[in-house]
């Protein structure tokens, strides 16, 4: 399955940071959605600024432009004031990028659970991610800080609580 | 010989020594004179000689008096002579060791040679004639040392003549002045003529037709502007700001309509301080005047675009049909940099460039700024 490109990215402009302000926002959410659903189409999770330059998602080798660093990081500010995007540095040259929030795959778990009666049951995170009962579901295969993060999500809401095991971690929904 | 007069040798003021030669014997005529053998000294105003051994003698005849000289050749046992014409003596003449002559000439015979010298110098007075620019001063008498000029001497004489410098330069100072408030008197009237005669074109509105007037105005104005309004003629400050405006509101109309009615305020500047002539004016002021536009109820605008450049523009030019025509041009081409579409538009690149960021500050263009440079893009976002 190829990813479909917004016909922005074919547009000279989208590469350089508008200055008129409404023009800036659509260009932003174009860009964020963009970025989002091209991580989720390659499963990305962290990215490192410079590299991701040099990545088709900001460099268009067809109409010769690519965005600049600082739009770059501009983006990912926005990414980041959406909840879908944490810096793992203080230079911001290294993120986690969360192309569902944590929030959202808690709902999309919790969904799982509540659908097969497995409510007041007890999981393993592995089972969870790499199971073989959630291998056609959408949060198989999730690394496992983000796991982690959708469960506290999910404990913070009062639906699941987090137990440590010998072996690792476990989950009970409630 | 008999115009020679006594004299005592002494030079006066204005009078300077050229040459003086010595062992030359005068002749009266073609006779030996009953002199002895002297020296001849050829001042600025006067042929002076003087008996080499006896120094009270001595004798001078003003140039003023010769008609004409000549040299005559030396032969075997004669000196070279120059025969020197003479005008017959005035009645009021002093005393001299001759009281009549039958010739109107007398020789100079140099014995120790210098002729040609004193022959070259001679007339090169006779030519300068000298003695006419600074006139000897009168013959010292007991009265006019009294009277006359005091001479200068010592500290208290180079005092005096520092004073006499200083009141000159003063003189010529106050007189150059002089000529340039003249010359401002004089342009104040050619101003009030070229008003009155505006003024008068104004009255006779009925008896010239149109087109004379128009005509008439047309020269007045190729002459520059008739009657600029100066810090002179209307003060400083806010009202002298308010006549300017008005003034740049009048004369900038026409341009400004050629112009597609806008220009960059450099521009104006040096059309408005071509039409003024003389009476130039500074950035300073015009922006102040310019600044007053809208105050005044002026067709015209300054306009300040957001990267500090200044126009002028007609009130009546549309900011919605600027950037309709920006938005129109890109869209065509599909996209646009400002020198392109200044070309297409016959504007300056600066102006264009103004359009472009115009339109997109309203939302209607986009850009793409890379290495080839800056482009605009209609909208899509």
């Amino acid at each position: 399955m190829s990813f479909e490109w917004p016909w922005q990215y074919n547009f000279p402009p989208f590469f350089t940071l508008q200055p008129n302000v409404d023009t800036r926002q659509k260009q932003l959410a174009a860009w964020c959605s963009l970025a989002l659903s091209y991580c989720r189409h390659r499963k990305l999770y962290t990215m490192d600024v410079l590299e991701a330059q040099e990545s088709p998602m900001f460099n268009n080798k067809k109409i010769e432009r690519k965005l600049s660093v600082e739009a770059i990081q501009v983006v990912f500010e926005e990414l980041r004031k959406k909840g879908n995007l944490e810096w793992m540095d203080k230079n911001k040259t290294r993120c986690l990028i969360m192309w569902r929030r944590p929030e959202e795959w808690g709902k999309l778990i919790y969904q799982w659970v509540s659908k097969n009666g497995m409510v007041n049951s007890v999981f393993t995170l592995y089972e969870l991610s790499n199971g073989e009962d959630t291998e056609s579901e959408e949060f198989h295969g999730l690394e496992e800080w983000m796991l982690l993060r959708a469960l506290q999500a999910l404990q913070a809401e009062g639906k699941a609580e987090i137990i440590t095991m010998d072996d690792g971690k476990g989950v009970k929904f409630f | 010989m008999d115009r020679f007069m006594w004299t005592n040798g002494l030079l006066e003021m204005n009078e300077t020594l050229v040459i003086q030669q010595r062992g030359v014997r005068l002749y009266d005529g073609d006779d030996k004179a009953k002199l002895d053998v002297g020296v001849v000294l050829l001042s600025t105003h006067r042929l002076i000689w003087r008996d080499q051994k006896n120094h009270e003698c001595c004798i001078c005849i003003p140039l003023s008096q010769i008609i004409f000289f000549e040299e005559q050749a030396a032969g075997i046992g004669k000196s070279a002579k120059i025969v020197v014409h003479l005008h017959p003596a005035p009645a009021n003449k002093e005393p001299g060791p001759y009281q009549h002559s039958k010739f109107s000439y007398i020789k100079l015979s140099f014995k120790e040679h210098g002729q040609i010298e004193f022959y070259r110098r001679l007339t090169e007075e006779m030519t300068q004639r000298r003695w006419e620019n600074t006139p000897v001063s009168q013959p010292i008498t007991p009265a006019g040392l009294k009277a006359g000029r005091t001479r200068a001497v010592g500290i208290v004489g180079i005092e005096r003549k520092l004073e006499e410098k200083r009141k000159e330069t003063d003189k010529n100072i106050s007189e150059a002045f002089e000529d340039l408030s003249k010359l401002m008197e004089k342009a104040k009237e050619m101003v009030e003529l070229s008003r009155s005669i505006a003024n008068k074109i104004k009255d006779k509105q009925g008896d010239i037709t149109e087109d004379e007037t128009i005509r008439f105005k047309s020269y007045l104005l190729s002459m520059g502007i008739a009657n600029p309004v100066t810090r002179e003629t209307h003060g400083s400050g806010t009202h002298y700001h308010m006549q300017l405006a008005k003034q740049l509101g009048d004369m900038l109309q026409a341009p400004l309509e050629e112009r597609g009615g806008m220009m960059a305020l450099t521009e104006v500047y040096c059309l408005v301080n071509r039409a003024r002539g003389m009476e130039l004016l500074s950035p300073e002021d015009m922006v102040n005047a310019c600044k007053l536009f809208e105050s005044l109820k002026l067709p015209l605008r300054l306009r300040v675009f957001d990267s500090g450049v200044m126009v002028v523009q007609l009130q009546s030019h549309s900011e919605e049909e600027m950037i309709a025509s920006a938005i129109d041009n890109v869209s065509d081409k599909g996209s646009l940099t400002a020198e392109e579409f200044a070309k297409l538009l016959g504007l300056s690149v600066l102006l264009a460039k103004e359009r472009l960021l115009l339109a997109e500050k309203m939302g209607h263009l986009c850009r793409d700024d890379s290495v080839e440079g800056l482009r605009f893009y209609p909208n899509l976002f």
